[in-house]
């Protein structure tokens, strides 16, 4: 299934979830124990948004006996990569609105 | 990181810079053009941009009557910073919109802005630098 940046970016939007798969990209492999510990929030919500990371790629689940182990998918990042783009496009058309504007301010 | 993501858009406008600068200041002609926002001229001022597929979280960070001005702009996941400059020239005005990733000598000028935002976007150059 292709990850789309609507889904990349809706699941990052969420500050907690966010918080947690910077703590991955930080530190590398952690458990769901040791990320509740940190995340100030309960191990069901920090098991919760893990899944929806999951789903989104970002971070990939490893079971080593009773455990769950995560990591951070970097690769997921990639359609991220055309922000650039995608902001560029955005704002050549707001200039074309903005002469626009401009010009109706005159009469 | 000494590298960052930056989009830069340039025009020559055939308007003078004070007529300009009142379209990127004042709310009902910023609507107009961009999105609805509750912006202010005025340093340090939270604001939102308001558009049909969701908001902007802004702060602003300069104002330069007619010269400069420079916000932060955080959505869909990343933190960067708009800056606005209009230089006159003889037949106008060149307008310059520049937005740029986050860097970490402007952590001071952005104080929403988290060290593991930081680390997550060097981490992000990395994946595009290996592409």
């Amino acid at each position: 299934m292709p990850h789309t940046p609507d889904l990349l970016f809706r699941t990052l939007a969420d500050p907690t979830r966010r918080a947690i798969f910077e703590r991955l990209c930080r530190d590398g492999e952690q458990t769901v124990v040791a990320m509740t510990a940190l995340a100030g929030v309960s191990q069901p919500a920090v098991s919760k948004h893990l899944g929806i990371l999951k789903r989104a790629g970002l971070v990939r689940d490893r079971h080593a006996g009773r455990q769950t182990h995560y990591t951070a998918q970097l690769e997921a990042l990639a359609p991220l990569v055309d922000w650039t783009k995608q902001m560029a496009g955005f704002w050549e058309g707001r200039f074309d609105h903005l002469e626009d504007l401009l010009k109706r301010m005159d009469q | 990181m000494t590298e960052t993501r930056s989009v830069v858009v340039e025009r020559e406008i055939a308007y003078p810079p004070e007529k300009i600068w009142r379209a990127l200041t004042q709310p009902h002609l910023i609507e107009d053009w961009l999105m609805k926002s509750d912006f202010a001229p005025v340093v340090d001022h939270d604001f939102t941009f308001r558009g049909d597929w969701g908001s902007v979280d802004c702060r602003v960070l300069e104002v330069e009557p007619h010269s400069s001005l420079a916000y932060t702009w955080g959505a869909m996941g990343l933190e960067s910073v708009v800056t606005w400059t209009l230089t006159p020239t003889a037949a106008g005005t060149h307008l310059r919109m520049e937005q740029t990733g986050f860097r970490p000598d402007q952590e001071q000028a952005y104080q929403g802005a988290k060290i593991g935002w930081r680390n997550f976007l060097a981490k992000l150059e990395q994946v595009v630098a290996r592409d």
